[in-house]
């Protein structure tokens, strides 16, 4: 039962990049910053590239929404083993304003449209750490959802999950077309190597807007205030027990 | 000349070499230490390739160290256990017995500790990181340790210019991050960063990962402030690109070790940030192949390309094997590192991708991969910098850092790996390909007398015959001192006793290291 893999690959500042608030406190400084794919999407990637690999899945299509630049991360994708993409066209506000539940509309249409039997993303993006968007996918797909995904197999014709979660690891079955996300011990990425980066350059990426798939992109939340962490205290060194105990009573903690 | 241990014997002012009552624990360079796991004690002996006898400086003193207690309250320590850090090498493979720790905050009291200890006779081991890989950073027998630790405040940096001037016990990291914060970088690099100091670096001539772009320390220092044995500080700060006024002295500071001056400030010049770097790590079949992916490398690449490393298949397995870091590419006998560093993103990708679609295509690399995000190419990186580290888990390291004609760069791995046969557990080569720099790496499971014997001089000869370096970039220290014969002729060593006498008198600064012990050069 070889389905296609539908996978979702987001555009972030690189993590080994220092992160500067912009002035205005809007959101941080993403001009000339290095971005690269999110990491988890990395993994969510080499996953459905697996299964393909495996001949458990037939067909492995990256989605990236955003600007002209998530082009680059779809190719990425593609160097990995991805067949082809889908670069839905999302610039300006409206990119600004692009939350989990957007993207997750956007994928439940496009989850349908390309008649994929599973849904693969990260556990969360790296900037917004929100760890919404395959809930919800799921959820308006009416499909059910294998989260925190460290493993995963073909089990009959559905899933077996196991997930992390904090007590430990919890195996679910489920059936299929379902939402997985990844986490992080799922698998390593591989790195994109020349021979695959030269063939990506041959691979379909297509174009298309949100409002073709009949998704609209209005916000329901407002960002009031991006700031900075507030500076770490310098600690104070005491010389004996009876300075501590003074020290802490003087500072109102005892 | 096959024989390179000579017994230390008197020069200078003293006419005896006498073992005193201090104690000896000079160690065989290379002990067999159980791989990683922290430090244990060798016991005291004397191996015949040390063959050093303490000359007869004085001992410490009550007086001395209420003196040193004086000048710098809190920062003259004698407490064995802080002291165990700094007696021993990075590499653990050498132990001093120093029992006092200066750490100066100024030039000023640098100046006063040089001046007395120079009036008193003490010997005197400055040290910065203590990252050395030839015994130089650490004292021999109780030689005293000066530290440049306190030594860390940045002067001023001119953003116009990009001449940064601090003190010499700067973290080469620390700087890195200050300029970068300006948009500059710091014209060196090299897998020691976190815990190097500039001083150090300076008086070791570093070379590092960045060479092959910016060049050597001794075109992008500037200035020094320097203290001489006697505690006469020496300005040639002078900031400045051009200035040919006199005989350039600084010169003369920077690759001397420690051995004619103290360096407590340097002004050096910085390169402006890239704006765009890239790193593509690849696969070759054989060594002619790595050669030829250099020329075209150099060829399509020119004035982008900031890197060339090179290793082989068993640093990638050691790498694997000890650290766990993963292959991203194909199995290969070889690996390349090509970085380029730029000011424009999409013309040094095109170049690159010009030059990796040629190499492929010819089937010149067998396999390869791109970066250009931070996170992959500090992980790329850390293949190539941290075979050092891997080494140091594969048991006792026996290291050579040769300077040789680049197209005989590896035939030397080959010929100590049949030399050496079943003897060794794993002969390594990498380095910075682009310099004509050798990494080779000898481990055996523990320390081997005769397995050092088959090594050298052997290494050694094999250097001079092809007029190569016997010591690229990591200096002389203990280690090589009296190897150096083997690349620099009679008469340049006598000059340099000279220098020596000139400066320092009275030899307090950093004994038994760098120059060769004086029998020879007789």
């Amino acid at each position: 039962m070889a389905g296609r893999v539908l996978v979702g690959v987001k555009r972030v500042i690189d993590y080994a990049v220092k992160i500067r608030v912009k002035p205005d406190k809007t959101g941080v400084v993403t001009d000339g910053v290095k971005h690269s794919m999110n990491p988890f999407c990395e993994i969510a990637v080499e996953e459905a590239v697996r299964l393909r690999e495996k001949k458990l899945m037939k067909e492995v299509i990256a989605v990236s929404c955003g600007p002209q630049q998530c082009q680059e991360t779809i190719r990425t994708a593609l160097a990995m083993g991805a067949d082809r993409g889908i670069h839905v066209e999302v610039s300006g506000k409206d990119y600004e304003n692009l939350g989990p539940l957007q993207v997750s509309k956007i994928m439940a249409a496009l989850a349908k449209k390309e008649e994929a039997s599973l849904v693969i993303v990260g556990k969360q993006a790296i900037d917004g750490d929100c760890n919404q968007t395959g809930q919800m996918t799921a959820a308006l797909l009416d499909w059910p959802q294998g989260t925190f995904a460290s493993e995963v197999s073909v089990d009959g014709d559905g899933l077996k999950v196991e997930r992390e979660i904090d007590g430990g690891l919890e195996s679910v079955r489920i059936k299929m077309p379902a939402v997985v996300t990844a986490d992080l011990r799922l698998n390593e990425p591989r790195y994109a190597t020349l021979p695959n980066i030269m063939k990506a350059k041959k691979k379909k990426i297509a174009s298309v807007k949100p409002a073709d798939l009949g998704v609209e992109l209005t916000s329901r939340l407002e960002i009031l205030a991006v700031e900075d962490p507030p500076q770490r205290q310098s600690g104070v060194k005491v010389e004996s027990v009876q300075d501590l105990v003074t020290k802490l009573r003087d500072s109102g903690t005892l | 000349m096959t024989t390179v241990f000579y017994g230390s014997r008197a020069w200078g002012l003293f006419h005896r070499a006498s073992s005193s009552s201090s104690r000896v624990w000079t160690h065989p360079p290379f002990v067999g230490l159980s791989p990683g796991r922290g430090l244990s004690r060798p016991p005291p002996c004397r191996a015949a390739h040390s063959g050093v006898h303490r000359l007869p400086f004085a001992t410490l003193s009550q007086q001395d160290r209420d003196f040193f207690q004086t000048l710098l309250p809190g920062r003259a320590l004698t407490d064995p256990e802080v002291l165990e850090a700094s007696n021993v090498d990075w590499l653990k493979s050498v132990r001093g017995s120093s029992e006092l720790l200066l750490r100066p905050r100024t030039t000023e009291e640098v100046s006063q500790i040089l001046r007395y200890c120079n009036a008193r006779g003490l010997a005197v081991t400055p040290q910065g990181g203590n990252t050395g890989l030839v015994g130089g950073s650490v004292p021999v027998f109780d030689e005293i340790i000066l530290s440049t630790a306190l030594l860390n405040q940045v002067l001023s940096f001119d953003v116009v210019s990009g001449i940064l001037t601090c003190q010499a016990g700067c973290v080469l990291e620390a700087l890195s991050s200050f300029v970068g914060e300006q948009d500059f970088v710091m014209p060196l690099d090299l897998g020691a960063k976190g815990s190097c100091h500039i001083g150090g670096n300076v008086a070791t001539n570093a070379g590092g990962l960045r060479l092959l772009r910016y060049g050597p320390l001794r075109g992008t220092v500037l200035g020094l402030e320097v203290v001489l044995a006697d505690g006469t500080v020496l300005d040639s700060q002078a900031p400045l690109r051009k200035d040919n006024t006199g005989y350039d002295l600084k010169q003369l500071f920077i690759g001397s070790e420690g051995t004619l001056g103290v360096v407590t400030a340097v002004s050096i010049l910085c390169p402006r940030k890239p704006s765009a770097v890239n790193l593509a790590f690849l696969g070759c079949a054989t060594f002619p192949q790595v050669l030829e992916t250099f020329q075209r490398c150099r060829g399509m690449l020119g004035e982008v390309l900031s890197a060339f490393e090179f290793l082989d298949s068993a640093c990638m397995k050691l790498v694997q094997d000890h650290l766990k870091l993963t292959n991203p590419i194909k199995e290969s006998p070889f690996y390349i590192l090509i970085e380029t560093s730029g000011s424009s993103a999409a013309h040094d990708e095109e170049k690159l991708h010009r030059f990796l679609q040629e190499v492929m295509t010819s089937s010149l690399v067998a396999d390869g991969t791109v970066a250009t995000e931070d996170s992959k190419i500090k992980a790329l990186w850390a293949l190539r910098e941290r075979i050092t580290e891997a080494l140091t888990h594969d048991g006792c390291v026996y290291k050579y850092d040769l300077s040789l004609p680049v197209q005989h760069i590896y035939q030397l791995v080959e010929d100590m790996q049949e030399h050496l046969g079943t003897r060794a557990k794993n002969v390594v080569g990498y380095g910075h390909l682009g310099d004509g720099n050798l990494h080779l790496n000898i481990t055996s499971p523990s320390h081997d007398p005769a397995l050092l014997a088959a090594i050298e001089p052997y290494v050694y000869e094999w250097t001079a015959r092809h007029h190569g370096s016997i010591s690229a970039e990591h200096g002389l220290g203990l280690k090589k001192r009296n190897y150096v014969h083997f690349s620099k002729p009679a008469p340049a060593l006598r000059l340099m006793w000279q220098i020596k006498s000139l400066l320092d008198p009275r030899g307090i600064l950093n004994p038994y290291k760098t120059l060769p012990d004086r029998a020879s050069t007789d």
